[in-house]
């Protein structure tokens, strides 16, 4: 009977009936937690690209932080800001889906803007979020800028999939610190972004370039691609907010 | 007479089943089901079983880690899984509902992960798929599970999740020695021995890039199945 045709079709059903139904139940009854998490996590790299939250064990305190001190925006790539999406519902700038956006079109794009203000509400640093290509598979990051939306404040890279002790080092302090302090701009103006170099130890480097990670080139090469094409489509954001500035002054 | 010689057949049947006493929980026989994989049945060294990924995660100790206790549990109860059910299994599609058994339990793994520990969720991420294809776990449902009792597949997962977590902890901890100069990084007993030794001497020391590499790891596990057997005797027949 064990061996009949019947019983074996019999048995793969219920078997998927039981096993599917564990997996979807699990997954419906933990989805509102994972969102959370998801949530927590973008707050916790937005934050950790201005400032040094690796102390705070509380997650509450981090969203408290967070909620007081972090406005955002979305701007298209004009620099326009955006607050409807194509079907006229509002847009939050933390639930914009950077991976999904970056399928699109730049023209079509929509780009997040996160503003870290100081304790008398004055903006302190501007975030912009990035997305692209590693080695293995995507990386992101959120690249933090100074006043003069020039200066690198800090940067929180992520990624998925590379290499640990290789690739997935841009995720480690000791990498990110590298960028502290470069420039994106030239001194004529021009957009130059910042290129991490082959090979790790470099001496010499300019305001643009910062050391590499050796036996992770490509995976740094896709850090540099992914900056440079960021950065583009946030330049006309990013001039439209300097000669606001200078308006002002 | 035919009928009477049943009943006394029967009845001494019962007889045996009653007066044999119950094994004893951690008998002679039980504890070499756990210990055997542990050095002379090892699935990596011995059986080399679960290579792929013994090569791939082992860069550093803490993935490493997580790994293994991924696996152990995977390992655990698919076999408990597929015992329990071994007697209601067709034989002919008995491979994919091992399968079936083992995703499912992998992807229990990671929602949890996901939804409780986000940080380790993305770091153990990559490595999630490599537990449905590991071998091992597949290699003890087929061998040990299919054939046994729910209690001793119970042990059996834990021997085999055991024997195949002590390699690749041992190899990850001297890669990450080599290749990176440090040793159980992201854990709280993280050191920099090569910062710390380079400052001593006041040079500073190159890692071994080679270690880095899935090269390494199939350096330093030969390495390993050399003194295992030197120590063990094991010849290959």
């Amino acid at each position: 009977m064990r061996q009949s045709n019947l019983y074996v079709i019999l048995f793969s059903i219920g078997l998927t009936v039981v096993f599917g139904g564990a997996l979807s139940l699990t997954s419906v009854g933990l989805k509102p937690l994972q969102d959370k998490q998801v949530e927590l996590d973008t707050k916790k790299k937005i934050l950790g690209a201005v400032m040094d939250i690796s102390t705070i064990e509380d997650p509450n305190e981090i969203l408290r932080i967070y909620d007081k001190r972090v406005k955002s925006v979305v701007v298209d790539i004009n620099g326009k800001e955006v607050t409807t999406d194509q079907k006229g519902n509002p847009v939050v700038a933390e639930k914009v889906n950077i991976q999904k956006n970056y399928k699109y079109d730049p023209q079509e794009r929509m780009y997040p803007v996160f503003t870290f203000l100081d304790e008398s509400g004055e903006i302190e640093a501007y975030i912009f979020p990035t997305f692209g290509a590693g080695l293995w598979d995507w990386i992101s990051g959120y690249v933090a800028f100074g006043q003069d939306l020039n200066t690198v404040k800090g940067v929180a890279f992520d990624h998925k999939g590379e290499t640990p002790g290789l690739g997935a080092r841009i995720t480690e302090p000791t990498v990110q610190q590298r960028y502290v302090g470069k420039k994106i701009y030239n001194d004529q103006g021009e957009l130059v972004s910042v290129s991490m170099v082959k090979g790790e130890g470099n001496a010499n480097l300019s305001q643009h370039q910062v050391d590499g990670m050796s036996g992770a080139t490509i995976t740094g090469k896709g850090v540099n691609a992914m900056l440079e094409n960021y950065l583009e489509c946030y330049s006309a954001f990013i001039e439209k907010t300097k000669s606001q500035k200078t308006a002002s002054l | 007479m035919s009928e009477e010689i049943a009943e006394i057949s029967e009845e001494s049947a019962v007889a045996a089943i009653a007066k044999e006493p119950s094994e004893p929980l951690l008998s002679k026989r039980r504890k070499r089901i756990v210990s055997d994989p542990l050095n002379e049945d090892n699935p990596i060294t011995v059986q080399v079983l679960g290579i792929c990924s013994a090569l791939a995660v082992t860069v550093q100790f803490k993935p490493t880690m997580i790994m293994s206790i991924a696996v152990i549990f995977v390992i655990v109860f698919s076999n408990l899984i597929t015992s329990v059910m071994r007697n209601i299994i067709p034989n002919r599609i008995r491979i994919i509902v091992q399968l079936a058994i083992i995703a499912t339990l992998v992807t229990l793994v990671s929602e949890v992960l996901k939804a409780y520990s986000y940080d380790m969720y993305k770091i153990l991420g990559a490595y999630v798929g490599l537990i449905i294809t590991n071998c091992i776990v597949m290699g003890r449902l087929e061998a040990f599970a299919m054939a046994n009792k729910p209690y001793d597949s119970i042990l059996d997962g834990f021997g085999s999740g055991f024997g195949y977590a002590w390699i690749i902890l041992v190899v990850a901890f001297f890669r990450e020695l080599l290749g990176g100069g440090t040793v159980f990084i992201g854990t709280p007993l993280e050191f920099d021995v090569y910062g710390s030794l380079g400052g001593l001497l006041g040079t500073s020391l190159q890692t071994n890039g080679l270690m880095v590499d899935s090269i390494g790891a199939f350096i330093l596990l030969g390495v390993i199945i050399w003194i295992q057997r030197t120590k063990n005797g094991y010849v290959e027949h």
